[in-house]
């Protein structure tokens, strides 16, 4: 069994999050959105949004970098695991706690606001309490690794993760030992993956994709759209000829004068 | 110079009864589908009044349309780039569903189920979004219709800056119009410059802004971005709609469903060419006054053979050419200078006009200084062109008097003709006109023949596309590019409710 979730199914989990989300965005595009509730109720969205998004985003980088880091490159940099997980521990429980207060703060909203429950889809509800869940599950793993400070749980986990990359056939065995509340951590993280394009957390990749886009690739402010199989030559561009004012052409007198 | 051609509009509100028919078709063809209820891409406000959504003009509030900063530069009043990402998780701009309002609909089955009773059964409202009873409606689509409410409220309207503004409270001195609204197709749509995603764009052909469904994602930057209020969050689709000038009518050479079902023929669309490359200076002159000046220049003379050659260049087709000779819209924003923008100083350079109301002279006509043949001043009109400057050239009164001016002028005119059977070209002298303008405005302003309020070519679709790749197209199905009518779920979700539709129609 602990070969199978912690060998297995991070595969399936990613498999099901990358094809899924791909099919998702090809064949129906028009279902790929943040599913804002923002319109219907104001109250509670402002500071339970900021807070959850705030928080979820910095423990997104933190454990994008805490886990995929390479361990031959922490030590070429000389950072001690023991520094790394204090690092972990505080700049992850604070990040943790405004996700965590802010997450159930929506949760309330959406469960207790007439408007917001009558209007939710079953998935919007059970995402929401599901990364609650997590979110409470990753605060306490602060406990556990409080007893490891020296970061040897959080190697595990490390090898564990790079282990999946690199296709380690070994890979679960190095979480073999680690808490229970660690494995728990892991396995509903890997079952979000799952969910991930059936939610609608697929806004998550746009969340990333539209700063790049609005920020780096739109020069300006405007869009338009031609129809035109092929653009206008520009002005600039050698193709265009200039605009001259169009000389009237010599009209032939075919009136002899008299 | 790069010429483009844009249906405008113009509404003549001296001739709007405020009837709203233009915003019941719409609404029977646009928005009676879930998530919309509440949404209007046409409605028809009271003026004097907040407006629908409430005080949609104030933008200290709603921090809508574009400023020029102060080191000169153009950009959103809801900031820059990076202003606009960083409230992608909560905007602080974007009204609730209360500011419009909470959409409800009757108990009307209860007056058929209810059981017999000493009472006659009532239908009382419910929520369409809750399903649940609501006490009191606190606020409908047209709340301040015929100035409904107290008017310590509807004086707060912000087109009241600068005018005194107490004794309109007063039951003699009392004025109204209506004012329809849909959304400008602007020059600069601060709507298309908001959204993070890219989903909103104007159409190179004709000008008309649209929402990519497939591409929005929900951000709601363009529901704030928007000065005028006019793009609506679909709460059941998660998307945002906007007015489509009715594009598939326009393409065809038809009329909007507003525009066609005018009653008081109040209507016109026509093309305008254009300079593409004044827009952003035009949008970006320092003084808000001058804004107004600076987008009539913007429009290129349809006759002039440096931009007819010049359009042909840039791809415009020749029907179109003749179409910008003959608009109607042309004629009253550029030639009689009697129609102008709604609120210019939002610097999107919006592409709906205005021709300002007359109203009684009441005063005037107290004071006995009504004679026979002299023409009132139209200071002495009910509304104050104050009010009228505020709204539609930014407080500059000079061009709303003008144009007021000639409509005067115009009616003295054809009532000399008609009347007494004396063509007075005096009249139209004193107001720069020729005798033979104001008959050709008399045409088109108040007789306004289906022909010539409609001056829309068709558009050239065959020379740039496969019809058979664009055989499935639809408007707003609640559905992923399908062409069936129906919105089952998919794996990937379903809408919040499902579409309800006719038995026949599935």
């Amino acid at each position: 069994m602990h070969d199978f979730i912690f060998g297995i199914y991070p595969y399936i989990a990613l498999a099901v999050l990358l094809i899924g989300s791909v099919a998702r965005y090809e064949r129906d595009p028009f279902t790929w959105k943040s599913s804002s509730s923002q319109l219907l109720r104001r109250r509670q969205l402002i500071l339970g949004s900021i807070l959850f998004h705030a928080g979820v985003l910095t423990i997104f980088v933190g454990h994008f970098f805490g886990l995929l880091t390479p361990l031959w490159l922490l030590e070429a940099l000389h950072i001690p695991h023991e520094a790394k997980q204090i690092i972990a521990m505080a700049v992850g429980g604070i990040a943790g706690v405004m996700a965590l207060a802010g997450g159930l703060i929506l949760l309330h909203r959406r469960t207790a606001d007439p408007r917001i429950r009558a209007t939710s889809n079953p998935m919007d509800t059970a995402i929401l309490a599901i990364l609650d869940l997590q979110l409470m599950l990753g605060l306490s793993t602060i406990f556990v690794s409080a007893r490891h400070i020296d970061g040897s749980e959080m190697v595990k986990f490390m090898e564990w993760a790079q282990g999946i990359f690199t296709l380690d056939p070994n890979a679960a065995s190095y979480t073999a030992g680690a808490s229970a509340i660690f494995q728990a951590h892991v396995f509903l993280g890997l079952t979000i993956f799952v969910l991930f394009p059936f939610s609608r957390l697929v806004h998550i990749v746009s969340g990333f994709a539209a700063p790049l886009r609005y920020m780096l690739t739109r020069t300006g402010w405007q869009i338009v759209r031609t129809r035109r199989r092929a653009a206008l030559p520009t002005h600039a561009g050698p193709a265009r000829r200039p605009h001259a004012a169009p000389v009237p052409a010599a009209r032939p007198i075919t009136k002899p004068a008299e | 110079m790069r010429v483009r051609a844009q249906i405008g509009m113009v509404l003549n509100l001296d001739k709007c009864i405020g009837c709203h028919t233009c915003s019941v078709t719409c609404k029977n063809v646009w928005t009676s589908r879930d998530g919309v209820e509440y949404a209007w891409f046409n409605n028809v406000e009271t003026k004097p009044g907040l407006g629908y959504p409430t005080d949609w003009e104030n933008q200290k509030r709603w921090n809508g349309g574009w400023v020029r900063t102060r080191s000169g530069k153009l950009q959103p009043k809801q900031g820059a780039k990076w202003r606009i990402l960083a409230n992608i998780f909560a905007n602080p701009s974007l009204p609730e569903i209360d500011d419009y309002y909470e959409p409800f609909d009757f108990d009307h089955d209860h007056l058929k189920s209810a059981p017999e009773m000493e009472a006659f059964p009532t239908a009382r409202p419910y929520s369409k979004i809750t399903g649940e009873r609501i006490e009191k409606i606190q606020k409908g689509p047209n709340w301040e219709e015929i100035l409904g409410g107290e008017f310590e409220k509807r004086s707060q309207d912000y087109n009241f800056e600068g005018v005194q503004k107490e004794i309109y409270g007063q039951y003699e001195n009392t004025f109204m119009m209506y004012l329809p609204r849909l959304c400008e197709h602007c020059l600069n749509p601060a709507c298309a410059a908001s959204c993070p995603s890219g989903a909103i764009y104007k159409r190179e052909e004709d000008g008309i802004v649209l929402i990519d469904q497939d591409k929005c994602r929900g951000w709601r930057m363009c529901v704030s971005g928007c000065p005028y209020k006019k793009v609506y969050y679909n709460w059941s689709t998660g998307k945002s709609e906007k007015c489509t000038l009715c594009y598939p009518r326009i393409e065809s050479g038809n009329p909007t469903v507003c525009s066609e079902t005018c009653v008081g023929r109040i209507r016109y669309l026509g093309v305008m060419l254009y300079d593409a490359d004044k827009i952003e200076a035009a949008a970006n002159v320092p003084d808000e006054k001058r804004l107004y000046d600076a987008q009539l220049d913007v429009f290129l003379d349809p006759n002039d053979p440096v931009v007819i050659e010049t359009a042909r260049a840039d791809g415009i087709p020749e029907d179109w050419i003749k179409a910008a000779q003959n608009s109607p819209v042309w004629k009253m924003a550029m030639d009689w200078k009697v129609a102008f923008p709604l609120h210019p100083e939002y610097r999107t350079l919006p592409m709906v006009w205005y021709i300002p109301p007359l109203s009684p002279i009441q005063n005037a006509a107290e004071a006995g200084k009504l004679g026979a043949g002299t023409m009132p001043n139209v200071r002495d009109l009910r509304i104050p062109v104050r009010y009228l400057a505020n709204m539609l050239t930014a407080g500059d009164e000079a061009p709303v008097v003008s144009a007021l001016e000639r409509m005067m002028a115009m009616r003295a005119y054809m009532r000399a003709k008609t009347v007494d059977g004396v063509i007075d070209e005096g009249i139209a002298a004193r107001v720069g006109l020729s005798g033979r303008t104001i008959e050709d405005m008399f045409r088109i302003m108040s007789i306004a023949d289906y022909e010539d309020r409609f001056v829309i070519p068709t558009t050239h679709r065959e020379e740039v596309e496969n019809a058979y790749d664009i055989r499935t197209g639809e408007g707003f199905t609640d559905c992923n590019s399908c062409s069936t009518g129906t919105s089952k779920g998919s794996l990937f979700g379903k809408p919040k409710r499902p579409l309800n539709m006719a038995e026949a129609m599935k």
